[in-house]
């Protein structure tokens, strides 16, 4: 089978234009679920690495979000996946290395750029392996329309009541649909929604860390409450919102038909090429004045080794660049609001993005609560809470149902260490 | 001993032992059929009674079926997702092959101006990509998009619109007729054929009789048609049970909302190649497979052996 693909490859080269030196050049191929930054890889970031190492070259190969794990991992049981993987973070890419499907990459020069913090997501329980080069987070909170907001003359919210002002301001105004999000796609729900607003009520980290040694359940108020905020959204949504879908949101918001729209920082790119007005952001609102705030800083993204590839050595070559400062600056600047792990601080020049990053400084930063740990069993807990916020948010489920069926179903199979 | 006879035998004088041509032009269409079709399904069969036990792959009997009925989960989505099925194909049962049969005594009707354009027009959805179908349909309902809220709003009935596919109660019936919408010429047209096939002298000799109209319909035509309805059904059923593509562009794998459109071919997909961060579970998978084949196999077979038998047929 691999000699025909490799014959079928070779009689492809050499069909293709004559001239080429295709002798001396190694092809890496790069897996990625990011297809909305396809264009930013193929003008900046693979010439920038291109014009250093003539003789590599290098395919950026993404495909669509949500079948970015099955398929990437029915290519590597097969044996057809790219030289370079594309890792989520924490379980998902934590299983494939224990399948002996990445390669270990902690003695990979340029790994001492990063944090213990930012290789946490990538790197064995027991601390000892990193399997992939951390490349960005991404930060929650909510991006709005300054337009619209000096037209209805209302200030950016601070505190959940201010917060609700605002919308209920928005919604008697009636000239914009207070809040760009839909239920359809279901994840929105939860990622832009729960792990958003959640933070501020289970205390970041304290929670997060409490729910994975078993002290504090699903059911616990702190884990509840935000779903009873989440339901409170859906006066503010627009008409039909229950049908509403991912890009729907993004286009509702980008031509200037919402005011507030729960984001996360990869939106920054995409919304700053299409939307023709002044943008600001927001964290996610505190329950009162003086709280403490939490924002949910997410490992997102990073970059390891497949254990097969016949290219390992410029594969690595590439994750040591991958690694460097060079590539963080211009990977933080070309795709703003992926936002750079590397112990060398980035200068940003987008103003969306610095405003995103700033909130770093005087608040409590932590991840998604269903990534670590508690998130690789089976139900999967990310996957049942998207369903039980889109249910709360369509009314078809009150908070405590959701608390009691997400709980239940961690229960099912995960069991606290003592 | 007349002449055809005659012709007859010296055909069959010249008989080769073995008659290899039949091999040979047997043998594409055997080979390629076991390979794409009769090998994976041995192999999904398999696969249903392995699982991976200790990092390797181990046979288990039927503990892949004792936990997809056990396990309150997993049989709470599996019977969840073959009641929605069950749905999905009545209501194809109910309204898709009657609109057929419909359309097609009313195509036969002679002098029926534009049969031939009507006939093409109902035809033509059947045979766009159910992507392209699942696009312009999710785009005509779409409440902020779509074209749908306006034109109800044209004939005042604006207060009956809402947002039909993200609705728990109403998004397995909008599936439902957006599948119907695609595929009402397929019953219509096997049934055109089959009214076409009815002889002239038949009808004649009913007309003559003093039976017309709605009479006719009843009385004549829909016995003769029997059989033709009997395939369309089974058709449906194989259809829909397997049915898959359609969902999957318009609700997504998850079978949204709150897997209110959640059938059996896309708890296959998720639970065989995974979803997001939910891991492939390749044996499971099978075993939703080899249950899905199983209930395929019984109603065809429920079908041929019970129903058919019973079907009167009329030779002309």
């Amino acid at each position: 089978m691999n000699r025909i693909l490799k014959g079928m490859l070779f009689a492809t080269t050499v069909l293709a234009p004559a001239g080429m030196a295709w002798a001396q050049e190694t092809t890496l191929t790069i897996e990625s679920w990011r297809n909305d930054d396809l264009p930013i890889w193929q003008e900046k970031i693979i010439p920038a690495f291109e014009a250093k190492h003539p003789d590599i070259k290098v395919t950026f190969a993404p495909m669509a979000p949500t079948e970015y794990n099955s398929a990437v991992n029915a290519k590597l049981e097969a044996g057809t996946a790219g030289d370079l993987i594309t890792c989520r973070p924490f379980d998902l890419t934590l299983a494939m290395f224990e399948k002996g499907q990445l390669a270990p990459l902690t003695d990979l020069p340029g790994m001492e750029n990063f944090s213990d913090v930012a290789k946490s997501a990538w790197t064995t329980d027991d601390g000892s392996t990193t399997f992939c080069v951390p490349m960005a987070s991404v930060i929650h909170g909510f991006i709005y329309n300054k337009a619209a907001f000096e037209e209805v003359g209302v200030e950016v919210p601070k505190t959940e009541d201010e917060f609700f002002a605002v919308l209920e301001k928005f919604k008697e105004d009636g000239n914009y649909i207070p809040l760009a999000m839909g239920t359809k796609d279901q994840w929105e729900a939860a990622t832009m929604g729960y792990y958003n607003i959640g933070p501020n009520y289970w205390k970041g980290e304290e929670g997060r860390k409490a729910l994975i040694a078993g002290t504090e359940k699903l059911t616990d108020a702190q884990w509840v409450e935000p779903y009873a905020t989440l339901a409170k959204w859906k006066d503010y949504l627009g008409d039909g919102f229950e049908a509403q879908t991912y890009p729907d949101s993004q286009n509702l918001f980008t031509l200037g038909r919402a005011a507030i729209y729960p984001a996360g920082s990869w939106e920054i790119a995409p919304f700053k090429s299409q939307a023709d007005f002044e943008m600001g952001a927001f964290p996610p609102p505190v329950k009162a004045e003086g709280d403490q705030c939490y924002i949910s800083d997410h490992n997102d993204i990073g970059i390891g080794l497949n254990a097969k590839s016949e290219n390992a050595e410029a594969a690595k070559t590439f994750l040591t660049w991958v690694a460097s400062p060079e590539f963080a600056d211009l990977y933080a600047n070309s795709a703003p609001g992926f936002f750079s792990l590397n112990t060398t601080p980035v200068v940003m020049q987008d103003e969306l993005a610095q405003e995103f990053v700033s909130w770093r400084q005087n608040c409590e930063t932590t991840i998604r609560p269903s990534a670590a740990i508690v998130g690789r069993g089976d139900p999967n807990l990310d996957l049942e809470m998207w369903r039980v916020s889109a249910n709360v948010i369509n009314g078809t489920m009150t908070p405590e149902q959701a608390g009691e069926e997400t709980q239940k179903g961690l229960d099912s199979w995960y069991k606290p260490k003592q | 001993m007349n002449q055809s006879d005659i012709a007859e035998t010296e055909t069959i004088v010249p008989r080769h032992p073995v008659r290899w041509h039949i091999l040979v032009f047997l043998a594409p269409a055997f080979l390629v059929y076991t390979a794409v079709m009769i090998l994976p399904l041995v192999e999904t069969l398999r696969l249903s009674l392995f699982n991976v036990v200790d990092g390797t792959m181990a046979f288990v009997g039927l503990a892949n079926f004792q936990r997809l009925f056990g396990d309150p989960r997993l049989a709470a989505d599996f019977w969840n997702a073959l009641w929605n099925n069950t749905i999905f194909f009545l209501i194809h049962m109910a309204v898709q092959n009657p609109i057929g049969i419909a359309l097609a005594a009313m195509l036969s009707l002679p002098g029926l101006r534009f049969a031939a354009f009507y006939r093409s027009a109902i035809f033509v959805p059947t045979l766009l990509s159910f992507v392209i179908v699942g696009f312009i349909w999710k785009l005509i309902l779409s409440p902020i998009w779509g074209i749908a809220p306006g034109l109800m709003d044209l004939v005042g009935l604006k207060s009956l619109f809402g947002p039909w596919l993200g609705k728990p109660e109403s998004a397995l019936i909008t599936v439902s007729l957006i599948s119907v919408w695609q595929y009402v010429g397929i019953p219509m047209m096997l049934i055109y054929a089959a009214l076409l096939n009815i002889p002239d002298e038949v009808l004649e000799a009913a007309e003559i009789d003093g039976i017309t109209g709605w009479g006719q319909f009843w009385k004549i035509k829909l016995p003769l048609i029997l059989p033709s309805i009997g395939i369309i059904s089974v058709l449906t059923f194989v259809g829909n049970f397997n049915a898959f593509d359609l969902i999957y562009t318009v609700q997504g794998a998850l079978g949204g909302p709150d897997g209110a459109t959640d059938i059996l071919g896309t708890l296959l997909y998720r639970t065989f190649f995974g979803f997001q961060n939910q891991m492939g579970n390749r044996p499971m998978g099978a075993t939703i497979a080899t249950v899905m084949f199983l209930i395929i196999l019984a109603g065809v077979s429920l079908y041929l052996f019970v129903i058919q038998r019973r079907i009167r047929r009329y030779q002309f």
